[in-house]
């Protein structure tokens, strides 16, 4: 079991107010699962995400990963796991500004022991179709671009999870068709995807989709009919 | 590629993206290093320019001012205070060499102003009026025909030897010698006095901010009596034998003047004897607090310098919160954040600190050239010490303004950083 969360509860404390934000979520993820987290904005579903790909630690409850319980990891080793087993693709892209797209998808490389940065960082960007804009500047390409030099540098240290947190939420359709085409070519080659959205047509890509609704798991449903290989004109 | 190269490059990268923003931040650094770098070899030059003016008088040199001055501070006299202690019969005592036997040259002087003029050519300068033992007191060589002899300088013959400007002044031709010139004093009212132009001194540039060939010397006699009407001396200098025997013919002076003036306790000196080395050690000690005060002026400039590092580097963490966050996110320790936050600022101080240097040598040295123009000898010293300083200033100002900042970005929490906008 790659994923598997028991029972797991979030709070914030603000000066005394303490508000609880995840209810006791238990939940179980295969490697190689396709899974959509679904929810309103304000159900949690963020929390989870950030909970599961270790930006931030359950108020209670179990977590392990790759059957390791990680209560007790300290902070650079999540950093570790971070690094080398999750990446990570947000809604805003986060890329670096007035750096070159090359720059950005080797930005993780620079925090592993891995090598070979640059051979590494070409062929990521391959992968998601950019191999012609290494040396542009992170501000000189599109949003659609954009997202998938943020995938290329979710990629690059090759990881067993990706995250990614609502991933066509600033981009027009047909970039955000490309977007989720990619992420399904990784599934299929074995990636664990799990995606957060409140967007059930987008949800509709992975195999699986949870609901979230005030910090509880309403519903876990596997998905018969995959949306798939949605044609898009390639712009670039 | 090693890993620190790497990330001396990637610091580097990560700089040149904000060009004005880096170039702000240092600029501080660059003004107090290169304020320090500028002072310091400003006080050196001034110092070896001193001193080597000093020496150019020659170190055996031995100056007698009529009244009394303590140990370290200058004589009354120096400040224009009219002391007329100091008498011929003084001078011929110190010129027994029964008394004081190392002194090989005894030279009297008194100084004003005056006009020299030849036909209608005028120029006002300063006469110096002496013995005819001058030129082997002070080591002084003529450009052109002779100083007057002591037989001259005694009887005090109309005869006049011009400072290399004043010749020039007046005599653009170099015709001069034999020529009569006439000097007046107190302006035009007294008459003229008739004297003719023996030598021309050699050219002799600036000693202590005075112009030493602008002036005219005269016997002493003539100046004494007739130019300026007084019967005391206002200053004499005595050359010893050699510089081992300074100290003991400054004792024997004393001992003949105290004799002289029939003082008992030296507490009641009336006069002060001074050598080079007590010149040197005075000016030594004024320059040297000088310095360290400026450096310290410019030292408090470089803090100035790094409390704006400190300044522009917390602004830029949190204009950078989201990528500190997307680096924790992507795998970055808040260590790796400190220390990359750190390095950029140890950077930045650093370059501020090569940039400080060459604007601060470049300075340093421009004055020197125009103060060599301007006649000075003036030698351009850049001092490794000082370099050194401030560079190791700059960096240590680097190191702890930048950490504050550094500990803040790294303090930040993954989540909070990627929402913040």
């Amino acid at each position: 079991m790659l994923i598997d969360l028991k029972n797991i509860t979030k709070e914030y404390d603000n000066s005394g107010v303490v508000t609880r934000v995840l209810h006791g979520i238990s939940l179980e993820v295969e490697e190689g699962e396709f899974l959509s987290i679904m929810g309103p904005s304000g159900s949690g579903k963020s929390t989870l995400m950030h909970i599961i790909g270790f930006l931030d630690r359950p108020s209670t409850g179990i977590y392990n990963f790759n059957n390791e319980d990680t209560k007790d990891f300290p902070d650079d080793d999540l950093a570790r796991i971070r690094n080398e087993r999750i990446g990570f693709v947000f809604q805003s892209f986060n890329l670096l500004a007035r750096t070159s797209v090359l720059d950005n998808v080797i930005l993780p490389l620079t925090y592993s022991k891995l090598e070979n940065h640059i051979e590494r960082a070409t062929k990521a960007l391959e992968s998601v179709g950019l191999g012609q804009r290494l040396g542009f500047m992170s501000n000189q390409i599109s949003g659609g671009q954009k997202q998938r030099v943020a995938i290329a540098r979710a990629l690059v240290c090759d990881p067993k999870v990706i995250f990614a947190d609502e991933p066509t939420g600033n981009l027009d359709s047909k970039s955000g068709a490309t977007v989720m085409n990619i992420l399904q070519k990784l599934n299929d080659e074995g990636r664990t995807i799990i995606l957060v959205t409140h967007d059930r047509t987008v949800a509709e890509h992975a195999k699986r989709i949870i609901t979230i609704r005030d910090g509880m798991i309403v519903m876990d449903e596997k998905i018969a009919n995959q949306i798939r290989n949605v044609p898009v004109e390639d712009r670039d | 590629m090693s890993l620190f190269v790497k990330k001396i490059t990637n610091t580097f990268k990560q700089l040149l993206s904000r060009k004005g923003r880096s170039l702000l931040t240092i600029l501080g650094i660059v003004i107090g290093v290169a304020g320090v770098i500028i002072i310091v070899s400003l006080g050196a030059g001034a110092q070896t320019l001193v001193l080597g003016q000093i020496t150019k008088l020659g170190t055996n040199l031995i100056g007698i001012l009529p009244g009394k001055s303590n140990e370290k501070g200058p004589p009354a006299a120096v400040f224009g205070v009219q002391v007329t202690t100091l008498t011929a019969n003084d001078v011929e005592a110190i010129k027994d060499t029964s008394k004081v036997p190392h002194a090989v040259g005894v030279a009297s002087f008194v100084r004003g102003n005056a006009t020299v003029i030849s036909g209608r050519e005028s120029v006002d300068t300063t006469f110096s009026a002496t013995d005819g033992s001058y030129p082997r007191v002070q080591d002084v060589e003529m450009d052109r025909g002779v100083f007057f002899s002591d037989e001259e300088g005694r009887a005090g013959a109309n005869v006049i030897v011009l400072g290399y400007d004043v010749a020039d002044q007046l005599f653009p031709n170099g015709d001069e010698l034999g020529q009569i010139v006439k000097v007046q004093t107190n302006g035009n009212n007294s008459t003229a006095i008739p004297f003719r132009v023996i030598g021309v001194q050699k050219k002799l540039g600036n000693v202590f901010f005075q112009n030493q060939d602008d002036q005219v010397f005269i016997p002493f006699p003539i100046g004494q009596k007739q130019f300026l009407g007084i019967n005391y001396i206002q200053f004499v200098r005595v050359k010893a034998d050699s510089t081992d025997n300074v100290k003991s013919t400054i004792e024997d002076i004393q001992r003949v003047l105290r004799d002289q003036h029939r003082i008992k306790d030296i507490e009641n000196d009336d006069f002060s004897v001074r050598d080079l080395a007590d010149a040197i050690k005075i000016l030594t000690s004024i320059t040297d607090g000088l310095r360290m005060f400026l450096g310290l002026m410019a030292g408090i400039s470089l803090v100035v310098g790094g409390i704006g590092i400190m300044n522009i580097m917390l602004v830029t963490v949190s204009e950078r919160t989201r990528e500190i966050g997307l680096r924790k996110a992507i795998g970055a320790t808040s260590k790796q954040i400190r220390d990359q936050f750190l390095f950029e600022a140890v950077i930045l101080t650093s370059l501020g600190g090569v940039f400080g240097i060459i604007v601060g040598s470049l300075i340093s040295y421009l004055i020197a050239v125009g103060a060599r123009y301007a006649g000075y000898d003036w030698s351009f010293v850049i001092s490794p010490t000082a370099i050194i300083l401030a560079v190791g200033v700059s960096v240590l100002t680097g190191i702890t303004f930048g950490l504050y900042p550094a500990i803040k970005a790294a303090k930040l929490n993954p989540i909070d950083a990627l929402r913040y906008e």
